[in-house]
């Protein structure tokens, strides 16, 4: 994977501090992120890995500091968070399909209704995306009907119909049978290759290593490393990256 | 024991009115329950100052206290002080009044049933407040409020016998007067059980399967 | 007009014979909740027998008395019973009977509806432990189905008390009856007499049951788990 410095900055976090009841949950946030650029982050549970990407498409609100989408102030409390969050595609752990409706109408939903753009286009789009992913043929199928991979892999056709910069994967393959979590990360790697700018938050150190521009290690709120995939995984300069890596080793 | 079939088949007419009669204040009732306790959860959802306190006081006063002195209050009591009201305006009344808490309960307890998730992704793929409660919100709310609502809707209908009480000519009035002045008790009642088994059975069991229908819909089984 | 009316609640005995009145209310539903409730957990734990027969009668039971409007059952039994059977009853004792019955049949349902959501295997486990069957039944079994069922039983008092309120209508002297009577007396007197008796009413019946159901949601909340 190249770094793509050269590229424009798409999204750029100054300072991001966070607080849940009286608790720092991100100190101190900095990290930019180039146009067509992998970032994963890396770190232990309630780091708040999880949180940073919340904070990305206003699903958490910040106490200090700054995020700016191409150029775009987010933490000014007038945002309308509507036309942003299209910029953004979010994909969860939990996948969270609608239930009530079919395969087609849950990527339809945004685009025809939200983007008002016409359907006939949308279904275009839609149905390449589906093939791409190996589930067209299940484009009338509830949610209720797939498998977890296969749910997952409909999230993120649902997320990239919304044509985002950015899409934020947290910890997608976490609640998956092992059998489906390559299914899924197949994705993701086609995606960084067509130039997609994301940021995904995983346990998975071999994808990490794979996809990643940059390893980013967060632990207690803090940013203790902004890496190379490389220099994370053979020679960790921290402490926690040193103790975070041996919980991996048997 | 001599049954008076001659009786029945000549009060069978007045019964029928009774029963439409019923039905049609049984069924504004139910309307404008639903409009109240649409308003009420969506107050109560969004939590909006000074109205939620006002909601749940209405909830509270509509709940704990019994429909014929809901009733009795405003067919008696209001229209001593200025207010003059129809006695079947006073019936439609009383029964939205009772009515608006329960169906404000079945809406909330459908909304709550909408998990987090389902609604942060909603919010993640650009929804405004109001197309994730028509898309989302909504849909889902409904499958778990419809046996709720249903069960309100047959309640509500038995009610309406107490509307009798402020001398509407529904089921149980007509009732009381054929016994009062012919003594014909058993045809009476009869005619009044068959009238309310018409009304309500055909409810019941439709209320029943469309659950079955909407379930499987939802959750497929 | 509205400020003459209120001297109606402390005229004479009013008061007095207003609280006699809710002590007849007060009274027919204390007893048809208990008599209810008690007929209902049995009419309840036989429900779940093995027996198709018995099953079925408790169901045809709860029925016919849900699908039929209580102050139907009223009339039923104090014109057509009396009538049939060429006996009088009086008033209240009908409201017992009907009461009693009416709360046994959703009280039944409650029973049947806490002993069905008890997990399975909490007696294999019981008895994995060491514990006889009436131990875990004792111990296990008893504890969880009564925190289920309380909020609805309390429920159900509360609906069951606003119920009586219908007892005026075959002539029992309960408190809305009491309140009717001073009306008729103070029409000449305090025109608006009216809207004070019923507002005193509307407010006594919600002293009772606000209570009530505030200590079942109290309930629910607490044993949410």
């Amino acid at each position: 994977m190249t770094i793509a410095e050269n590229q424009p900055v798409l999204l750029e976090i100054k300072e991001l501090h966070k607080e849940y009841d009286g608790a720092t949950v991100l100190d101190g946030i900095d990290l930019t992120v180039h146009k067509g650029e992998v970032v994963v982050v890396l770190g232990p549970s309630g780091c708040g890995k999880s949180t940073l990407l919340r904070c990305l498409n206003g699903l958490e609100n910040v106490q200090g500091g700054s995020i700016h989408l191409a150029g775009q102030n987010l933490t000014d409390k007038t945002v309308d968070w509507k036309p942003v969050r299209q910029q953004v595609g979010m994909v969860f752990q939990n996948y969270d399909l609608f239930s009530h409706m079919t395969v087609l109408e849950n990527v339809l939903l945004g685009p025809v209704k939200v983007q008002r753009r016409a359907k006939k286009e949308a279904l275009e789009q839609a149905e390449q995306l589906l093939k791409r992913v190996g589930l067209y043929d299940r484009k009338d199928a509830y949610p209720r009907q797939l498998s977890g991979g296969q749910k997952q892999r409909i999230a993120i056709v649902r997320a990239l119909c919304m044509n985002p910069q950015i899409m934020l994967f947290d910890e997608v393959t976490a609640a998956l049978d092992p059998e489906m979590v390559r299914e899924v990360l197949d994705v993701i790697l086609g995606l960084a290759a067509q130039g997609m700018t994301m940021i995904i938050v995983t346990h998975e150190m071999g994808f990490a290593k794979a996809v990643a521009d940059r390893i980013v290690f967060i632990d207690a709120g803090k940013i203790c490393e902004v890496v190379t995939p490389d220099e994370f995984f053979t020679n960790p300069k921290t402490e926690r990256a040193k103790q975070f890596l041996n919980i991996f080793q048997y | 024991m001599e049954i008076n079939w001659a009786f029945i088949v000549s009060s069978a007419p007045l019964y029928i009115k009774a029963a439409w009669l019923t039905l049609k204040l049984a069924a504004l009732g139910i309307a404008a329950s639903l409009v109240i306790g649409l308003l009420c959860s969506v107050v109560l959802f969004y939590r909006t100052k000074g109205l939620v306190n006002l909601v749940q006081g209405y909830i509270e006063l509509s709940r704990n206290t019994p429909l014929l002195i809901q009733i009795f209050f405003l067919y008696y009591g209001l229209t001593k002080v200025g207010l003059t009201m129809s006695e079947n305006t006073c019936a439609v009344l009383g029964l939205a009044f009772l009515g608006g808490s329960y169906m404000a309960e079945a809406f909330r307890g459908g909304i709550e049933a909408v998990s987090k998730s389902q609604i942060e992704s909603g919010l993640s793929i650009g929804l405004s407040d109001l197309q994730l409660i028509r898309y989302v919100i909504l849909p889902q709310a409904f499958a778990v409020t419809l046996p709720s609502l249903g069960a309100n809707c047959i309640f509500l209908l038995k009610e309406t016998s107490i509307v009798g009480a402020i001398a509407i000519p529904e089921l149980m009035h007509v009732t009381q007067d054929l016994i009062g002045i012919y003594y014909q008790t058993f045809e009476a009642l009869l005619l009044l059980v068959v009238a309310y088994l018409i009304l309500l059975l055909p409810l019941s069991i439709g209320l029943t399967w469309l659950e079955r229908k909407v379930r499987y819909a939802q959750f497929g089984n | 007009m509205l400020n003459s009316g209120i001297s109606v609640l402390v005229e004479g005995i009013n008061l007095q014979r207003l609280m006699l009145g809710l002590a007849v209310t007060v009274r027919i539903a204390l007893i048809s909740i208990i008599l209810g409730s008690l007929l209902g957990v049995f009419i309840g734990l036989i429900r779940s027998s093995k027996s198709k027969v018995i099953g079925f009668i408790c169901r045809f039971y709860l029925e016919v008395f849900r699908i039929i409007p209580v102050l139907v059952w009223l009339f039923i039994i104090y014109f057509g019973v009396t009538n049939l059977l060429n006996i009088h009853l009086d008033g209240e004792v009908v409201a017992l009977i009907v009461f009693s019955l009416w709360g046994a049949a959703e009280m039944s349902d409650i029973v049947r509806g806490a002993l069905e959501s008890l997990p399975k295997h909490q007696m294999e486990s019981g008895l994995a432990l060491g514990l006889s069957f009436w131990e875990v039944y004792r111990y296990i079994l008893i504890p969880q189905a009564v925190r289920r069922m309380l909020p609805g039983a309390i429920n159900l008092s509360t609906r069951m008390v606003k119920t009586t309120s219908l007892v005026v209508m075959i002539g029992v002297i309960d408190v809305v009856k009491v309140g009717q009577q001073i009306i008729e007396r103070s029409v000449l007197k305090t025109p608006t007499a009216s809207f004070w008796i019923y507002g005193l009413i509307f407010v006594l019946y919600f002293i009772v049951c606000y209570p009530l159901s505030k200590w079942s949601k109290n309930l629910e909340a607490k044993w949410e788990n």
